[in-house]
């Protein structure tokens, strides 16, 4: 049977249920597998990386699979799907597969047709002059950016997310291509603090953040969403019960509470939070989710805002860059963002960074003595400095 | 080793499903893509054009292209919604806000997920973004694809949508970007009738479930993360399409500690394959990486001059544990003290392999800060075998977790933040499993235990009477 080409296809609006197929879950994964992984399932060996974006995987048959990584926008339209059928089909025998991270892997069983792909896939650009199929993506260096929505689809958004990514891997592609950190650097974004990415675990977090409380639609508010909820989804119960001058029920917001996590606009649509001004970006620094060595952590917030400066947020890759490079050049070998930061100590890592510490760094929520450093270890830097001098504890 | 899907699956071959002809899918040039003009003035989105890493915006023009040259009754809706949703992204770009209406209700019947209604608040501007629907494909475990199945998916999309998609959402779903109300049944139809192919999670349902490569392509991998994947979201689709639950729950598979997937950040039940027997050595592969014949790490720091690899600097003092030594040439590791962390076994590939005896740690609770703050996972079956059914995981841990979640998470709790509320305590009853220290990273440091009634001897019912004749007022 092949795919309808009429307006409802083989569904009839005047029987809805007729002929319904429900809970047949997803295709299944093995008929997917080129035949060299199904011949290798659980029998891999080790695997080297042979050069950016390229691996090997060697199995206890002898059989060896070449895989070449290619970066990927998430975003993708079925033009540029097609496009890595063909690929697909002239070199993997038409399969193909996709990481966690939105890159793109082709897997050969030769060294010969190894390099043939790799040239093809370079060869490849837009015609304003992108590359379609960057290699690269592997090892210690900086792989591709996981993301939200951004304006392309979400209601919620404080940022951008696709053009924010391809703004910085633009800047950063060297990493990409390279292999020359101490460690892997993972980078993601989220552009609001639902989080849908899940950033909160990364080397970089990028995190679009609203910065004013929510305006209250106190005309349709009462006819759209259930009070009671709205005042229930606040976390710093920030939000109460009111009347307008005509009567109508609604809420009041107490502005000195909200966090502007935007938990009540979820709720409820007459409580918009988004501004051109307020919305900034968030950047965190030093988590991670693998247990090597340590244990995961969560990132930690290290430039409270910076502007949404579309379409290229030039301070955001400028941020990342700095936090890229001064850790390139401190840190030793096999230490992530968060290890080198945990050794030297924050303190350093401000002052090498130079990057303005403020109050916006202390955490105030729940667990915020978690935090605090009840201490005599700590080093010196321009910002204890201060401190000191506030005080009269030392000559100006 | 081969798989027996649970639902036999049918043969997809896009030379029987496909809609578009050869003609109509090569129906534009690079030259007129070049000199190429959407309808919109768009020169704030244009500069996304430049730099080297794929652009999305050269991506969705050429969409835009091959559209306009497409025939309007190849497609069931409008031509225009890639240049309009480009056209709102300018406005969005220049007005600092996004430009989507927040929520809109619609699905397909019986499902009360897979479908995010969404419209746009600009539909006089955009009128073929006005309503801009994603709908999520739950894709195939870790992500392989045969041209076949992705073509075809292809000619569906732009026939009845915009032709944009995510590969892939954040939780792993195919998302199919943008369509109208009207065409979400009929892409629902063609999807499970033609396709065999179901919809993923939204809302307070089970969300699709994910998985890493595993078995497929990875030497490291102690469980049948695809399988796992595959079975779990078979066995609960009730769970997956109809919203029983207090908010989403989502299951994530980690074939190591690695954790490629991030299950253990990300999900409310991770599963992270483990060992409990020894590391496996080949002493002769260790010798060649410390004669630097094999680079450390699978070639990972090829890129930089690190010096020659030092055995003692690289592995056995970073080892957390501190539980290796060398006797010798001989590489020693006494495995009892080892927590699994990967870093030798991740150094040198060729030389350790994970243990043989394999199983899964269980974790529960990971999620991102809303509402009370992020979340990591915490460890709660330390070790259990995965073997197809896997019944001793659906019957001795996921239910009676749902049950109690259930039962007692408020509108909008995650499991993890009940953990909170109620305690591990709490949790190990539902569970009926005894406390361990590996539950905690150090065990209480104020002395406020919530003594029961039954652990105090003689119990709490006490007379004045009898405690005022030993002692006066």
């Amino acid at each position: 049977m092949g795919l309808s080409t009429n307006r409802l296809g083989l569904y009839n609006p005047e029987k809805p249920m007729e002929n319904r197929l429900t809970d047949m879950g997803p295709r299944h994964f093995w008929q997917y597998f080129p035949p060299i992984i199904q011949k290798n399932y659980g029998k891999w060996l080790y695997h080297e990386i042979l050069e950016p974006g390229v691996l090997v995987h060697v199995s206890e048959t002898g059989d060896k699979v070449f895989t070449v990584r290619c970066g990927g926008a998430r975003f993708m339209t079925v033009e540029h799907v097609r496009e890595i059928c063909d690929i697909a089909d002239k070199y993997c025998g038409g399969h193909v597969r996709f990481t966690t991270r939105n890159n793109i892997e082709f897997m050969v069983e030769s060294l010969e047709k190894l390099d043939a792909l790799k040239k093809d896939l370079t060869g490849r650009k837009h015609v304003t002059g992108s590359l379609k199929f960057p290699i690269g993506g592997t090892g210690a260096g900086l792989t591709n950016i996981v993301h939200t929505q951004g304006y392309i689809h979400c209601h919620t958004p404080a940022t951008d997310a696709s053009s924010m990514v391809k703004a910085v891997m633009d800047d950063l592609f060297e990493y990409f291509q390279g292999m020359t950190l101490p460690a892997q650097v993972r980078v993601s974004m989220a552009c609001c603090l639902n989080m849908c990415g899940a950033v909160h675990c990364s080397d970089i977090a990028l995190l679009g953040y609203h910065r004013k409380p929510p305006i209250v639609d106190a005309e349709v508010l009462d006819s759209v969403c259930e009070i009671p909820l709205v005042i229930a989804a606040c976390p710093t119960a920030a939000i109460s019960p009111t009347k307008t001058e005509t009567g109508k029920k609604a809420v009041k917001i107490n502005d000195e509470r909200c966090m502007f996590c935007g938990n009540c606009y979820t709720m409820c649509m007459a409580l918009p939070l988004s501004d051109s001004q307020g919305d900034c970006v968030t950047i965190l620094a030093g988590g991670k989710i693998s247990n090597r060595i340590n244990a995961p952590r969560f990132s930690k917030v290290v430039i409270p805002a910076l502007p949404n400066n579309f379409p290229r947020f030039p301070e955001v890759c400028q941020s990342v860059r700095k936090i890229i490079e001064v850790y390139d050049s401190h840190a030793n070998k096999y230490e992530r963002i968060g290890d080198w930061a945990a050794r030297v100590g924050w303190e350093r890592f401000f002052e090498l960074c130079d990057f303005p510490f403020s109050e916006h760094l202390i955490d105030d929520y729940r667990l915020q003595y978690d935090t605090y450093r009840t201490s005599t270890l700590f080093k010196y830097s321009p910002a204890s400095w201060e401190v000191s001098k506030a005080v009269g504890g030392v000559e100006d | 080793m081969g798989f027996e899907p649970i639902v036999p699956q049918k043969e997809l071959k896009y030379q029987d499903l496909r809609i578009y002809n050869d003609k109509e899918l090569n129906n534009y040039t690079d030259s007129e893509l070049k000199s190429f003009k959407i309808k919109h003035e768009i020169p704030v989105v244009e500069q996304l054009e430049s730099g080297p890493w794929p652009s999305f915006v050269a991506d969705a023009k050429r969409l835009a292209l091959h559209r306009r040259k497409l025939s309007q009754d190849r497609m069931m809706i409008d031509r225009d919604v890639v240049e309009d949703l480009l056209g709102q992204l300018e406005v969005s770009f220049k007005d600092g806000e996004t430009h989507w209406k927040h929520g809109g209700i619609v699905g397909v019947f019986g499902y009360g997920g897979g479908v995010i209604g969404r419209y746009s608040d600009l539909q006089k501007q955009f009128p073929s973004v006005a309503h801009f629907h994603t709908v999520r494909v739950n894709q195939p475990a870790s992500k392989f694809y045969s041209s076949d199945y992705l073509r075809s998916l292809c000619d569906l999309w732009e026939y009845r949508g915009s032709g944009m998609m995510n590969l892939h959402g954040s939780t792993g779903d195919i998302v199919f970007l943008g369509t109208f109300t009207e065409q979400l049944e009929p892409i629902f139809y063609e999807l499970t009738h033609v396709m065999q192919q179901d919809l993923g999670g939204s809302g307070s349902n089970l969300r699709t479930p994910s998985c890493c490569i595993g078995k497929a392509r990875c030497e490291w991998a102690c469980i049948d993360t695809q399988d796992m994947c595959y079975d779990f979201t078979q066995h609960y689709q009730d769970e997956l399409h109809r919203p029983a639950f207090p908010y989403k729950f989502k299951f994530k598979f980690d074939g190591c500690p690695n954790c490629c997937v991030a299950s253990i950040a990300r999900s409310d039940m991770s599963f992270i394959g483990t060992w409990r027997d020894n590391i496996r050595i080949d002493q002769e592969a260790v010798q060649a990486y410390i004669g630097g014949e094999v680079p450390p790490n699978g070639g990972a720091h090829q890129g930089r001059d690190w010096g020659k690899f030092d055995i003692k600097k690289e592995v056995l003092d970073l080892c957390p544990t501190q539980c290796m030594w060398m006797e010798g040439k001989k590489l020693m590791i006494d495995d009892k003290e080892c927590t699994r962390c990967m870093h030798c076994i991740n150094v040198m590939p060729k030389a350790l392999r994970p243990g043989k005896d394999t199983g899964a740690s269980i974790l529960l609770g990971a999620k991102a800060p809303i509402l009370e703050g992020a979340q990591m996972a915490t460890l709660t079956i330390p070790f259990i075998k995965c073997e197809a059914p896997y019944d001793n995981i659906k019957e001795k841990v996921i239910e009676p977790i749902w049950d109690w979640w259930m039962e007692e998470g408020k509108n909008r709790e995650r499991l993890g933040e009940l953990i909170q509320r109620q305690g591990i305590r709490k949790l190990l009853q539902v569970l009926n499993i005894p406390a361990m220290p590996q539950a905690v990273k150090e065990p209480r440091s104020n002395p406020y235990i919530f003594w029961k009634e039954e652990d105090v001897p003689g119990g709490w019912k006490r007379d004045i009477k009898d405690y005022r004749s030993r002692h006066a007022r």
